[in-house]
């Protein structure tokens, strides 16, 4: 459990991961708004408080790892790694833009602190599990985590990486599956559903915890309880909402990839600045 | 030191003994190398890789595809990966995987994959390879090499191993036609001239280099002089010694064991036209599919024979004139 201190200043730093990622896909234009803005609550469990790296050392032999799956959630990744100081701030206007070091899909050799290239849905979790298995080899307690979208666990690789990570029983790998229930498309369920995504994660062997993706201390707690779990490879199928805190994107059925307008971004802000934290709405309760 | 063989025969080792007994040989010392497979360890023999680093050794069962990102992922924490398949698995279920887990993320992965072309023979055309050197090689920063026989493939290992970055070894892993008596000083992206000719140069890969060598015995009767090249690194292409041989000779054909649209034939083109046109033939495999049979039947259906270098050779010697 986190205190409530603990819990107010994560909700701050993924308030501000939010603006940032606003601001940065406000520069260009468009961008992957949606996907982008479901996974904040956990880049600010993970960076805030969880994982061990070093901005400073974004390549640091003994960091815990992350690789970004989803790799088109980018931007918000960027805004993460930017508030946390692995490069300037300043650089989250050149997102997209020619020669910039924040490309839309993660790219591990232009960006401190991204752990892996991704882009083309299905490949984190067999990368994961490549370092997982590394590092026990190296008898190193580093973490790696993966997230992954639940459009992108349509994928073929996805299923073949579920059935070896399972069975290789890798304690020290936790993935988190975005459940945002939407696609480029319009909603899993009237593409190709998921199911019971518990249930499946379940019956290949994994550790498997579903949680509020929007709730910090669900997260955090989460985490720490998969943790406590040995010889099995975990999974944290996070509910979450997909352009959650945006107000243009929030609620849309197309909001995976989207274009917008300057005052749509600005009120965007607004509106977030205005908006009390959950923390705090919980207490007045 | 390169010496070669004086009279063509059967290898006695296997390609693939060669390659994992060197392979084996170097992890004793190196803990950084893994072997992965996809439930081919006992077609590719790295069964006995695992029988003796059973730790170091990942069988992830039948997912060539997972098989490649979980390879990415332990070169990024400064492993050095080998995966196994058959080429035609390499080419067509792992392409992805290979472009972006590994080549875009400048990782350091090593695929050997066995049964090139033809040699899938009783495995039939569902499995055999055409098209994967011409994939392979328009994925940047991937080395292309394809071993001649069992005293090439043992030399290569180490620098397939020590030179960082990704590797497509395009592997016949049973008894090829041995050509070299010893070497151990091959170089990746150097091509070997194994015989010289003045009238034609010949250049082969894999099982062709040997029809190459009975081709300019035969030609050697008729009059011409046949200059041949074992031309096992087709990326990067050995430009230089092409450009040579197009200088000196005047003519080439090329001898391939894959479709001639993007193969070795199609690399020599490229240097070829930029540098120095001359005229030139291609011998491979005519953008058609496979079909099950024995080598000796495939290389006469799908014209691979020394016959048919020489009737290529004969062709392009008199359009020099």
């Amino acid at each position: 459990m986190l205190r409530k201190q603990e819990i107010l200043e994560l909700e701050k730093f993924a308030k501000e991961i939010r603006i940032e990622t606003l601001k940065e896909l406000g520069s260009i234009g468009s961008g992957h708004i949606g996907g982008s803005m479901s996974i904040v609550e956990l880049l600010a469990v993970l960076y805030g408080k969880v994982m061990k790296v070093d901005p400073k050392n974004p390549n640091w032999e003994d960091r815990d790892w992350l690789i970004l799956s989803k790799g088109h959630a980018g931007p918000s990744l960027y805004a993460a790694l930017a508030l946390k100081g692995f490069f300037p701030k300043e650089w989250l206007s050149t997102l997209n833009k020619g020669g910039t070091r924040l490309p839309s899909h993660c790219n591990r050799m232009l960006t401190p602190g991204v752990d892996m290239s991704t882009g083309a849905l299905g490949q984190g979790i067999s990368v994961g599990i490549g370092i997982a298995m590394g590092l026990k080899l190296d008898n190193k307690n580093n973490f790696v985590y993966v997230i992954i979208g639940d459009g992108e666990s349509q994928e073929g690789q996805v299923w073949e990486a579920v059935l070896f990570g399972g069975n290789a029983k890798l304690d020290n790998l936790i993935v988190f599956v975005d459940y945002n229930k939407q696609q480029l498309d319009g909603y899993v369920d009237n593409i190709n559903p998921l199911g019971n995504l518990g249930e499946k994660w379940k019956a290949f062997g994994w550790d498997v915890q579903e949680i509020n993706g929007h709730n910090i201390d669900e997260i955090y707690s989460a985490i720490q309880k998969a943790k406590g779990v040995k010889d099995k490879s975990h999974v944290i199928i996070m509910h979450t909402i997909k352009g959650k805190g945006c107000t243009f994107a929030e609620g849309v059925e197309l909001n995976h990839h989207m274009t917008f307008t300057k005052e749509q971004i600005d009120n965007a802000i607004y509106v977030l600045e205005q908006s009390p934290f959950n923390s705090e709405v919980d207490n007045d309760k | 030191m390169i010496n070669k063989i004086d009279d063509l025969q059967v290898d006695k080792r296997e390609m693939r003994n060669a390659y994992i007994d060197k392979l084996i040989k170097l992890s004793e010392t190196d803990e950084r190398i893994i072997v992965l497979d996809a439930d081919l360890m006992h077609s590719n023999n790295t069964y006995k890789f695992k029988d003796r680093f059973p730790n170091r050794a990942i069988n992830v069962g039948i997912q060539e595809a997972n098989m490649i990102g979980v390879a990415a992922g332990l070169s990024l924490v400064g492993k050095i990966p080998f995966a196994h398949t058959f080429t035609c698995f390499a080419a067509r279920r792992d392409l992805d995987q290979l472009y972006l887990s590994v080549a875009y993320a400048e990782l350091n992965v090593k695929l050997i994959a066995t049964d090139p072309g033809i040699a899938a023979t009783y495995n039939g055309g569902s499995h055999m390879s055409f098209e994967d050197i011409g994939i392979m090689r328009t994925i940047p920063s991937m080395t292309v090499i394809e071993p001649t026989d069992s005293v090439m493939m043992e030399s290569l290992v180490e620098q397939i191993a020590y030179t960082y970055g990704p590797f497509y070894v395009r592997l016949f892993r049973k008894n090829p036609i041995k050509i070299y008596d010893s070497g151990d000083n091959f170089k990746i992206g150097q091509g070997i001239i194994l015989r010289e000719g003045e009238d034609v140069t010949i250049i082969a890969s894999g099982i062709m280099v040997a029809e190459a060598l009975k081709a300019a015995d035969l030609l050697e009767k008729g009059g011409i002089s046949a200059r041949v090249v074992d031309m096992f690194t087709i990326k990067p292409i050995d430009k230089d010694l092409i450009i040579k041989c197009a200088e000196e000779t005047k003519a080439i054909v090329t001898a391939e064991n894959s479709n001639t649209i993007n193969g070795l034939g199609s690399a020599v083109a490229e240097v070829l036209v930029e540098n120095k046109p001359v005229p030139m033939e291609r011998i491979g495999i005519q953008d058609l599919f496979g079909e099950v049979g024995d080598m000796g039947y495939l290389k006469k259906r799908y014209h691979l024979t020394a016959d048919d270098i020489v009737n290529s050779v004969i062709k392009v010697v008199n359009r020099k004139r």
